[in-house]
């Protein structure tokens, strides 16, 4: 019973409450709309549905969300990069994979590539950390070189062609793994998260990300490197923005660098705010965002389900988002509190009297 | 006396609760025009809460308040509108705006106008009269970030003052101001009392409290213990009413008499030789050996804690050698100075010392932490046990170890992170003004504290604006003036006079 307690303190107090409400609404709405919603089908060896395809649509945003997370923490500011990163290190997989055309053959092994694609996200990262860290550039600022930039870096590596990678191999990471029935994305995403927070938990490194972002000056009193933790953040983003263009490219065995990964920045910070974090940076909850980038996916998913169209759906996800976003708010937090209050003086007026 | 006048403000019935902590109940204040009326208590008796519920900082959950003139109880939603009425407020914590220029800092929100832009000639000129008054002599177009604590409390004073019109309070505000400066200070409450403006006055000192104050209100535990005329109300009572004990003598504090001989022969554990920090504090050379207490004492602005820094490396030193127990020591970051053996309690404590959204929990084990390196984990058990621990050392008023450190009173701050010092076990502490902010009785158990860690051999360097308090734990203090360390007073030497001639410049003889 105190252990429940215990729980139940734990998640409302760091309100994780909120976050999980908003997405149960999201489905309960989409399960009122759309009846078949939550069926899951088996189809060619592999499994289809909505929940399915939320999870799986999701899976880049949640890896985004989670390195913008440590971002938003450590430095109060957000790193606008990570779509365009994710399109540089996508081009650079497979302009190394096959060079500047349309081809079936491989240059060099397909792992080497990936390495290669992540590790020209986590180079991206480390400039942006360099540049906030180091050179106290505000992170908005600061990460808008490479937001704009960096889709024509990508650009010079694929001379303005869409270049597509003809082999079945190259899928697997975007889609199914052969006899796998679960979407390969998926399984990323959990990786990424686990290891993220065992990192976090096995060192003291979340305390020290916290510590840095609530107040820099005293961190460095107790003898934190706070330069040194800050740019770890943002090269840990980018090294997220990495992954997730692997991801992208795979899905569509191809890298547009024009689109891969366009306006997914804002739905990676919207995912951290939906989860309960302070813009502001300090306190923060990984479990937060990962529901936050659910939530948003689900969003989209569902906006499609009950046939609203492409054009139309910045629309309708604005509405909901400025709901949620509101509903978060110190103002509407404390109306909610009073109300509580009152209800709460009023039970205890009844005791008294009985 | 204007004493018998009319009440100016009176609080009825003011109840306030946070989630685990009844910070007020049914407590009833009143303010008399033309008086200046004390709010006495022990730390997190609910002082600042008083004045935050006043002000419109928080709201009560019951009570009235009425303020003359006005025929209806007033509720003040912000300090806005608490102005707005007359009522002006500098708090405990300090909470202008560092970027802005000391005289934006006093002109914000009701900036003097010309043809519809800001006249800042006037401004300026303005600005720096009102200081004048206070004695403070500086140039208001720099960026109130660039002076010390004791300055922005200054500048804060200095805004409030002006805009007063019925209601001046000032919760803590001469907690790390010298002598001269609180007399300053005093002379302006005197003109604003015979103006007939009413004073709140919180302070845990006990002798400003019988030189300038009319009357005192005790809480304790958020309750209301009375109020008293201060001229018929002796301190030891006074301190009784507080603890809500009685209590054996404070003020008598028995020093061991450390045998001077003795310790020049002890090991030196601090060796500094022409260190410098270029801007702050001019080159030194300072001796310390191990189990002493050394002050720093001097006026504001003289650098006795930019001294402090320079060894501790929170201001890199660009000049000299520092020799930490004989061997030489490269200090780049405080890490390396942690690492060493060395601790450093900040004199600014919201900006440089506590870590406002992390858990008392997290605050104290944050230094040792990170000494230990991220990979060495202290574990919640441990973690718990270490707050839990100091907790109880430094009698930390809080309802968890896990509540945010933010949520505690002042003075419960200010141990929270002498707690985190003491958790490291330095052998050479640094303490700036660790006893601001903390009542009376605590601030004894700390003094006590200090001695007890140079009798197990620790090395303290310690600054306090108070000469009292310098007298009772050092064996030995450094005078500084103009960011220059001008002489070192050592046993017989050691007394008030003594340290008032050599801070304001007398011919003490030079080591
Ligand atoms: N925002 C808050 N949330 C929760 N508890 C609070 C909050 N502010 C104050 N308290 C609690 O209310 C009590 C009274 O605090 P208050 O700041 O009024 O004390 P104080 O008398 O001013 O003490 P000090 O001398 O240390 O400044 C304390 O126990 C404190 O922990
Ligand atoms: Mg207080």
């Amino acid at each position: 019973m105190n252990k429940m307690k215990e729980l139940w303190k734990r998640v409302t107090g760091f309100s994780l409450l909120f976050p999980l409400v908003c997405l149960v609404i999201v489905l309960v709405v989409n399960l009122i709309k759309t009846p078949d919603f939550f069926k899951i089908s088996m189809n060619n060896g592999v499994l289809y549905g909505y929940v399915i395809d939320i999870l799986n649509r999701s899976s880049e945003l949640i890896i985004l969300a989670v390195g913008m997370t440590l971002v938003v923490a450590a430095s109060g500011g957000t790193d606008i990069s990570v779509g365009a990163v994710s399109a540089v290190a996508g081009a650079v997989c497979i302009y190394s994979l096959i060079g500047g055309a349309s081809s079936s053959v491989y240059r060099i092994p397909y792992v080497l590539a990936i390495v290669l694609g992540i590790l020209a996200g986590t180079a991206c990262g480390a400039f942006n950390g360099f540049l906030v860290a180091k050179l106290h550039i505000q992170p908005m600022v600061a990460t808008l070189i490479l937001f704009t930039a960096g889709r024509g870096m990508a650009q010079v590596l694929t001379q303005g062609f869409i270049l597509y990678v003809r082999k079945e191999s190259f899928k697997f990471l975007g889609n199914f793994l052969p006899g796998v029935p679960i979407p390969t994305p998926i399984f990323i995403a959990t990786i990424v998260v686990v290891l993220t927070f065992l990192i976090l938990k096995k060192t003291s490194l979340g305390l020290y990300i916290q510590s840095v972002g609530v107040n820099r000056k005293a961190s460095r009193l107790v003898g934190l490197n706070s330069s040194l933790i800050i740019f770890l953040a943002y090269v840990f983003s980018g090294f997220c923005a990495g992954i997730a263009g692997m991801i992208i490219t795979s899905r569509v065995y191809s890298i547009d660098a024009n689109n891969a990964g366009l306006n997914i920045e804002l739905d990676a910070i919207l995912a951290v705010a939906i989860g309960g974090n302070s813009l502001g940076g300090g306190k923060f909850s990984l479990a937060g965002s990962v529901i936050g980038a659910i939530t948003i996916q689900a969003l989209t998913t569902s906006l499609y389900a009950m046939k609203v169209t492409a054009d139309q759906l910045p629309v309708y996800k604005a509405v909901v988002v400025i709901i949620i976003v509101a509903l978060q708010s110190p103002i509407v937090k404390r109306w909610m509190k009073n109300i509580k209050q009152k209800l709460a003086s009023s039970r205890n007026g009844k005791k008294v009297e009985a | 006396m204007m004493n018998e006048n009319k009440p100016l403000l009176t609080m009825r019935h003011i109840t306030k609760t946070f989630p685990g902590v009844k910070a007020l109940s049914n407590v009833d204040f009143t303010l008399r025009a033309g008086e200046i009326h004390a709010l006495m208590g022990e730390n997190g008796a609910g002082k600042s809460t008083l004045i935050k519920v006043l002000t419109g900082v928080e709201e009560m959950e019951t009570g009235e308040i009425y303020l003359e003139g006005i025929d209806h109880p007033i509720i003040n939603r912000s300090p806005q509108e608490a102005q707005a009425i007359g009522i002006s407020t500098v708090y405990q914590e300090i909470n202008l705006c560092p970027n802005l220029s000391v005289a934006e800092n006093i002109y914000i929100g009701r900036e003097p106008k010309k043809f519809g832009r800001i006249d800042w000639k006037t401004m300026n000129k303005k600005s720096s009269e009102l200081l004048k008054n206070l004695n403070i002599m500086i140039d208001v177009t720099k960026p109130l970030s660039n002076f010390s604590v004791a300055i922005q409390q200054m500048v804060a004073i200095a805004r409030a003052v002006d805009i007063s019109s019925k209601v001046l309070i000032l919760d803590e505000p001469t907690s790390s101001l010298d002598e001269q400066e609180v007399e300053k200070l005093f002379l302006v409450m005197r003109k604003l009392k015979e103006s007939g403006i009413g004073i709140i006055f919180v302070t845990h000192f006990l002798e400003q409290v019988y030189k300038i104050c009319d009357r005192i209100t005790v809480l304790r535990n958020g309750c209301l213990v009375g109020e008293y005329e201060t001229e018929k109300l002796p301190s030891v009572e006074l301190v009784e009413l507080m603890i809500g004990k009685e209590i054996e003598d404070l003020a008598k504090l028995s020093k061991e008499e450390n045998d001077e001989e003795n310790n020049e022969k002890k090991e030196i554990v601090i060796d500094a030789k022409g260190l410098g920090h270029t801007g702050t504090i001019h080159p030194f050379d300072l001796k310390i050996h191990k189990g002493e207490v050394i002050g720093l004492s001097g006026l504001l602005g003289s650098g006795r804690s930019e001294l402090a820094r320079a060894i501790y490396g929170a201001d890199k030193p660009d000049q000299g050698e520092l020799y930490f127990k004989e061997k030489k020591l490269q200090i780049n970051t405080p890490l390396d100075a942690l690492k060493s053996g060395m601790a450093y309690l900040p004199e600014n404590r919201k900006e440089e010392g506590i870590i406002e959204d992390l858990s008392v929990r997290e605050n104290i084990i944050i230094a040792l932490q990170a000494r230990r390196g991220m990979f060495k984990v202290i574990s919640r058990k441990e973690q718990e046990e270490f707050a839990d621990k100091f907790i109880d050392l430094l009698q930390i008023k809080t309802s968890s170890r896990d509540v945010p450190v933010k949520q505690l009173s002042g003075g419960n701050q200010q141990k929270v992170i002498l707690g985190r010092w003491l958790l490291t076990n330095p052998d050479f502490l640094i303490l700036d003004e660790p006893t601001r902010g903390i009542d009376v009785g605590t601030k004894t158990e700390i003094q006590k504290l200090v001695l007890k860690f140079s009798e197990e051999g620790k090395t303290i360097l310690f600054i306090s604006s108070e000469i009292d308090e310098m007298l009772r734990v050092c064996n030995k203090i450094a005078v500084l003036r103009d960011r220059k360390k001008v002489s070192e007073l050592k046993g017989d030497q050691l007394s008030q006079s003594n340290i008032m001639k050599a801070i304001a410049g007398g011919d003490t003889k030079d080591e």
